[in-house]
């Protein structure tokens, strides 16, 4: 039987989707090599048509598109993988302990992650950002805290079934703590369906952090490619490289993570496919 | 000579290629014939099941796939036959019953319409005619009530039930063959011998042929008129049932017999029952234990159910107890309440003069090394993570004994459990149901402990295997001077390892003494219907008079 990497990388889907991703990794983490000068620096006159002096030409104040997008890639990557990472700490901590305990503490923490689960994510976020005061920082917090609960639901699930596993009861004969046997035991069995899900939510996280930048709530020294769309939103008929090269690059990334997070599951539960 | 109602040429079936063998069935040829019961036998993996199925093309194709052979019945090769025309066959010429009613029930529609629907599909008959017809069915099948059960969902029902409802469905349109997949293997040992009597009787009234999968020889027994085994996909041996059980000529066939656990006691009580106090290692009195049924989040009052009822026991240093019963009757919940794992909610548990009932989880944990348990399902019971030798030494760890030390001592247990020490550093997908059970056997052992509790530590492997690791714990408790309580459905089985047995009904102990007096003259009612279900018990019997 083919192993887990086999499977993973076998799938056309995913090794394209994977190119793809380590291309804007490598640009994003090259940035300042690639270009030098800061996104914001105003380099020739406005709106120069791509394939000109510029790769992809200039926007509406002279600016570089290209540094932009390079820049825009460090920014988008960087706020949706540490509000992701945040997101599934936060998660799986709610969720396991609701599941291993079960009774009033799973009843009580579940309440409060269906609260947050009501208040719609987006308008939610914006209210947050629009509190805290936009800056990368807040950014983050806003996209963490819309996010968590269908973690906390997919790893609170994972526990419940896993805990009445007779591996887990073996544990408790055997006179381990309740945070030994979360952690050894049950956590590490919970794993594959997390990692699926927070790879899902990169994608989603990319989506947010671009649209808050678009209705400029953005981190304001900061390029992203939602504020480049926003800024060339206005000259659409005149310009249209301004919106459509970060769009592309947005759609294209946040594609290539939903069929790398699907290729994952594919790979890490075979059987399901071929039902 | 009778006529012959289903051939199975030269069937093969291959299996995919990540599978440890290329065919799953390899080049079989079996017949059965008019009126007769046929029983395949064989271990799990021999390819029973994907013959059985590949009759009525139900393999799960394309993964597995029938690659030569004919199956002929009524003169056409089913494998030839279009999808159109396979239906027809399917549940009208020939039904089958799978092993577990819950799951070839839908949970959504009345029994009574499910069977209606099979009559619809195949007939022309009027709503009127088929109800007629199913209430028919019903009464044939024994059920009470048919009028009742046919207004019932499938949860409505007890395990045995449905499956009388599942046979009705099968004979509901007078087939000529009837598949029948261990239809008995989940259910009771008491339900079993009322099904296996009924399926006898009805095959006889309806002049139906019966092709019978099981794994157990003593269900043989009670109802094959011919024997097929099985081994790695090929026949080995087939023949009447009374060649192939009294003289059987394959060794393969030989060992399964032998492997059959016998009804004579092996463990004579030695100087009587534990009278005095001071021999006593656990004493248990009057523990209950009730469970609220949750009937939803907003249903108003819980239901009370009693699990135990009030039960009290007692195992002697260095003795071993079995625990009897059907499922329900409270002896899993007792072996927990006593492990730790439940609490109960009135009663005493005293191990050694500490009374363990009532402590909380942090305040057990001392006690813990004492009393370990086997578990049941030797696929669920090993965290798939570790490596063998980690979940071993877990346990000794935990209580205080240095890593290495403890490594070492997984190391000498394997050898002790028959495994190759080399195993310590593998995972546990890499081992076969009885190693895995030898190495849960192994943990249970590494913190040294003076009581073990298995519940029910053999019904998941094959009989061949079962034999192996019923010597190997018999072996053991001897070795490390350890009391054991047995938890098991399987009377064959706690004759084997127990010198004593409590017989369990409805959470409470109905009858309880040495094996062989309660295998001699069973006193209470229950204990006599266990004894008579015991499926071959009339067989074992004809074959421990010559053997004695």
């Amino acid at each position: 039987m083919q192993g887990f990497w086999g499977r993973f990388i076998g799938n056309p889907r995913v090794a394209l989707s994977l190119a793809w991703l380590a291309f804007i990794v490598g640009v994003a983490a090259a940035a300042p090599l690639l270009a030098p000068t800061s996104p914001f620096a105003i380099v020739s006159k406005p709106f120069s048509p791509p394939f000109g002096d510029f790769l992809l030409g200039t926007d509406s104040l002279g600016r570089s598109l290209l540094a932009g997008l390079v820049h825009g890639a460090r920014t988008s990557l960087l706020i949706a993988i540490i509000a992701t990472l945040a997101a599934v700490a936060f998660g799986t901590l709610v969720g396991s302990i609701a599941g291993f305990y079960g009774g009033i503490v799973d009843d009580v923490l579940m309440r409060i992650s269906e609260f947050f689960q009501t208040i719609p994510s987006f308008i939610f976020a914006i209210v947050l950002v629009a509190i805290l005061a936009p800056s990368a920082e807040s950014l983050v917090i806003a996209i963490a805290t819309v996010s968590w609960p269908p973690i906390a639901r997919v790893v609170r699930g994972e526990v419940l079934t896993i805990k009445a596993r007779e591996f887990v009861q073996a544990a408790v004969v055997a006179g381990q703590r309740d945070m030994a046997i979360l952690m050894g035991q049950v956590l590490p069995n919970a794993l594959s369906p997390l990692i699926v899900t927070g790879s899902l939510l990169v994608a989603n996280a990319i989506l947010i952090e671009s649209a808050l930048s678009f209705l400029g709530l953005g981190a304001p020294d900061l390029m992203s490619w939602g504020f480049q769309i926003g800024a060339g939103r206005a000259f659409l008929r005149d310009a249209w490289w301004l919106v459509t090269v970060p769009g592309v690059a947005i759609l294209l990334t946040v594609l290539a993570i939903n069929l790398v997070g699907e290729g994952l599951n594919d790979a890490l539960n075979p059987r399901l496919r071929d039902q | 000579m009778s006529e012959v109602v289903l051939t199975i040429e030269n069937l093969s079936v291959a299996l995919p290629s990540w599978a440890d063998r290329a065919f799953a069935v390899d080049g079989v040829s079996l017949e059965v014939l008019h009126k007769e019961i046929l029983c395949v036998v064989g271990e799990s993996g021999s390819g029973k099941s994907m013959m059985a199925k590949s009759v009525l093309r139900l393999l799960p194709e394309p993964h597995v796939r029938v690659v030569s052979g004919r199956i002929v019945y009524g003169g056409k090769d089913l494998l030839a036959l279009l999808p159109s025309d396979i239906r027809a066959v399917r549940g009208g010429r020939i039904a089958m019953i799978f092993q577990e009613p819950m799951g070839a029930l839908n949970a959504l529609m009345t029994v009574g319409r499910q069977t209606d629907e099979v009559i619809e599909v195949h007939t022309r008959m009027r709503p009127a005619e088929r109800r007629k017809r199913i209430v028919e069915v019903f009464g044939d099948v024994r059920l009470p009530e048919p009028e009742r059960i046919l207004a019932s969902y499938p949860h409505e029902l007890s395990g045995g039930q449905r499956q009388r409802v599942m046979i009705a469905m099968a004979l509901a349109l007078e087939p000529a063959l009837i598949i029948a997949d261990e239809p008995t293997t989940a259910l009771d040992v008491t339900t079993q011998a009322q099904i296996l009597r009924l399926l006898k009787e009805l095959q006889g009234r309806h002049g139906t042929a019966i092709l019978f999968i099981t794994h157990d020889f003593g269900v043989v027994a009670e109802i094959a008129d011919r024997v097929a085994v099985m081994r790695q996909g090929k026949l080995v041996e087939h023949g009447p049932v009374s060649h192939v059980l009294r003289r059987p000529q394959h060794e393969y066939t030989r060992a399964l017999i032998a492997a059959v656990p016998s009804l004579t006691p092996r463990h004579v009580a030695r100087n009587g029952l534990v009278q005095s106090a001071e021999r006593s290692l656990l004493s248990v009195s009057g523990v209950e234990k009730t469970y609220a049924s949750r009937g939803g989040r907003f249903a108003l009052g819980r239901r009370p159910v009693p699990a135990v009822a009030g039960v009290s026991l007692e195992i002697g240093k260095g003795r071993s107890l079995a625990l009897v019963g059907e499922s329900g009757s409270g002896k899993s919940t007792l072996a927990r309440c006593i492990v730790g794992l439940e609490r109960s909610d009135r009663g005493s548990i005293v191990l050694e003069g500490i009374d363990l009932a009532g402590l909380s989880r942090a305040k057990m944990r001392p006690y813990r090394k004492a009393l370990q348990m086997i578990f049941q399902d030797p696929f669920a019971s090993l965290n798939p993570r570790w490596r063998v030798a980690d979940i071993i030494a877990r346990g000794p760890i935990v209580n205080g004994t240095p890593r290495r030390t403890a490594l070492d001592q997984a190391a000498e247990l394997l050898h002790l459990v028959g495994l190759d020490p080399k195993a310590a550093n593998r995972y546990p997908h890499e081992f076969s149901g009885g190693q895995r059970q030898r190495i849960g056997i192994a943990r249970a052992l590494a913190v040294k402990p003076k009581l073990i509790i298995a519940d029910e530590p053999v019904s998941a492997l094959d009989v061949s295997v079962q034999k192996q690791v019923l010597d190997l714990l018999d072996e053991l408790r001897t070795a490390f001077d350890l009391s054991m309580l047995f938890i098991t459905h399987d009377l064959r089985v706690a004759a084997h390892v127990c010198e004593e047995i409590a017989v369990m009904k409805d959470g409470v102990i109905v009858e309880r003494g040495p094996t062989s007096d309660i295998f001699a003259e069973p006193q209470h009612q229950y204990t006599k219907a266990l004894l008579a279900s015991v499926p071959g018990r009339d067989w074992q019997q004809q074959i421990s008079a010559t053997r004695n």
